[in-house]
């Protein structure tokens, strides 16, 4: 766990008022503890990845929550359909076949 | 994949910074790998643009380069973990959001039951499906007469509503208030969490705070100083009327009991006075005589205890 010096000290191109925005914004949601907001690993690739779409490709400040919020909603669904597959792949031969077939006569409709 | 960065990029040798610049921010909206989550052909092209990027982006690893001191291959960089790696590698998917398929329930029953239920699991919660809402961290500064004596403020959201905080009196730098269900939405039925605000206390030019007392710097006349005065001092509360004793000295405190921040719960704390002689800064033919008299006749010396102590 990293506290906001430790964040700002890895991430170079990142400032404190930066990382405190983004915070104050809900873009990164650190764990709070008795001395202040701690940043995991997830965070700082979080952080890592706002200072791209910021930098490397010039995203306004309007549109990063715009694209946070839409990459949130794919990997919640990537995490599912993950699941499911491996919910599926773990079925007798016959259910799985039945599944398989059944969802491409879903998906062929 | 060709080695010429120039290639890489798609620009002509001669291009300049700005036109690589550009170039790169073209290719990096339509190759970052966390834009493609799952895209492993996307990942290598953004690789090679990232490499020739670091060589021909900066104009002095450019200028080396065309020179022949470094080959393309030459800038390895440590493979980086994107956030779609920690994203999907993440136990909990705290980022993780539902909205996706949020509709899928009103299809079929299976996905709720489903999904529902892995969410469940995940959060390590044991029966029903209700998960409550995340909490939302907010920072907000007030004033110092706002955070002594408590006041109403408006907190506006990223979302573009406001939350009415009522700060209580006596709320210190740095502490923390909870505004229960106004936090993340809840799952399934969960109550929302909640919103924490932490507040930042702005200083005052006259007061100064120590937990519930209060400190104001007073200056007083040297007349003051010698015969004593009633003098008008500012409160919290407002102009309070106050005894200077005579003989008073700079550096001396004086109490005024309960004029300090009155908190919601607790005892009330005080206000203290500390005295400051000051004296005009071209003292004017009357003052330097009475000085003058003073100093004829006067024998005690007023750093004496100084060197005694020492």
């Amino acid at each position: 766990m990293l506290d906001e010096r430790d964040v700002v000290a890895t991430v170079r191109r990142l400032h404190l008022k930066e990382l405190r925005l983004w915070v104050e914004m809900g873009w990164v949601r650190p764990a709070n503890s008795d001395g202040g907001p701690v940043f995991d690993d997830l965070d700082v690739a979080r952080i890592r990845l706002v200072c791209d779409l910021r930098e490397d490709m010039s995203l306004p400040d309007d549109a990063v929550p715009v694209v946070l919020s839409l990459l949130d909603q794919i990997h919640g669904l990537r995490r599912e359909l993950r699941g499911l597959a491996g919910a599926v792949d773990t079925q007798p031969d016959e259910i799985r076949q039945a599944i398989v077939a059944a969802y491409r006569t879903g998906s062929s409709r | 994949m060709t080695d010429d960065p120039y290639k890489v990029l798609g620009v002509a040798k001669g291009a300049s910074q700005a036109e690589i610049k550009k170039a790169y921010r073209k290719l990096a909206k339509s190759l970052h790998p966390d834009l493609h989550p799952g895209d492993k052909v996307k990942q290598a092209q953004f690789q090679a643009v990232t490499a020739a990027n670091d060589i021909v982006g900066d104009a002095d690893t450019r200028k080396r380069f065309d020179a022949g001191e470094i080959d393309a291959s030459g800038q390895e960089r440590p493979q980086r973990q994107y956030y779609r790696e920690h994203a999907a590698a993440d136990p909990q998917g705290r980022y993780d959001s539902s909205a996706g398929y949020g509709d899928f329930e009103d299809l079929s029953g299976v996905f709720s039951d489903l999904f529902g239920a892995r969410a469940q699991a995940r959060s390590g919660r044991s029966q029903g499906f209700a998960a409550r809402g995340g909490d939302t961290r907010y920072h907000l500064q007030v004033s110092f007469m706002d955070a002594a004596v408590g006041g109403k403020r408006a907190v506006p959201l990223p979302d573009g509503t406001t939350i009415d905080l009522t700060i209580p009196a006596g709320v210190r730098d740095g502490q923390t208030l909870r505004l229960r269900g106004k936090g993340q939405p809840g799952f399934g039925g969960g109550p929302a969490g909640d919103a924490l605000v932490e507040i930042a206390v702005a200083v005052h030019p006259v007061f100064t705070r120590d937990g519930n007392d209060v400190e104001v710097d007073l200056p007083i006349g040297f007349d003051e100083a010698v015969l004593g005065a009633k003098i008008d001092v500012p409160t919290l509360s407002g102009k309070v009327s106050m005894t200077i004793p005579k003989g008073a000295s700079t550096g001396q405190r004086l109490r005024l009991k309960g004029r300090g921040v009155k908190p919601a719960k607790g005892t009330a704390g005080d206000q203290y006075v500390r005295l400051k002689i000051v004296t005009p800064p071209k003292p004017d033919a009357e003052m330097e005589a009475i000085a003058q008299r003073w100093r004829d006749h006067v024998t005690a010396d007023p750093r004496a205890k100084l060197w005694k102590d020492l």
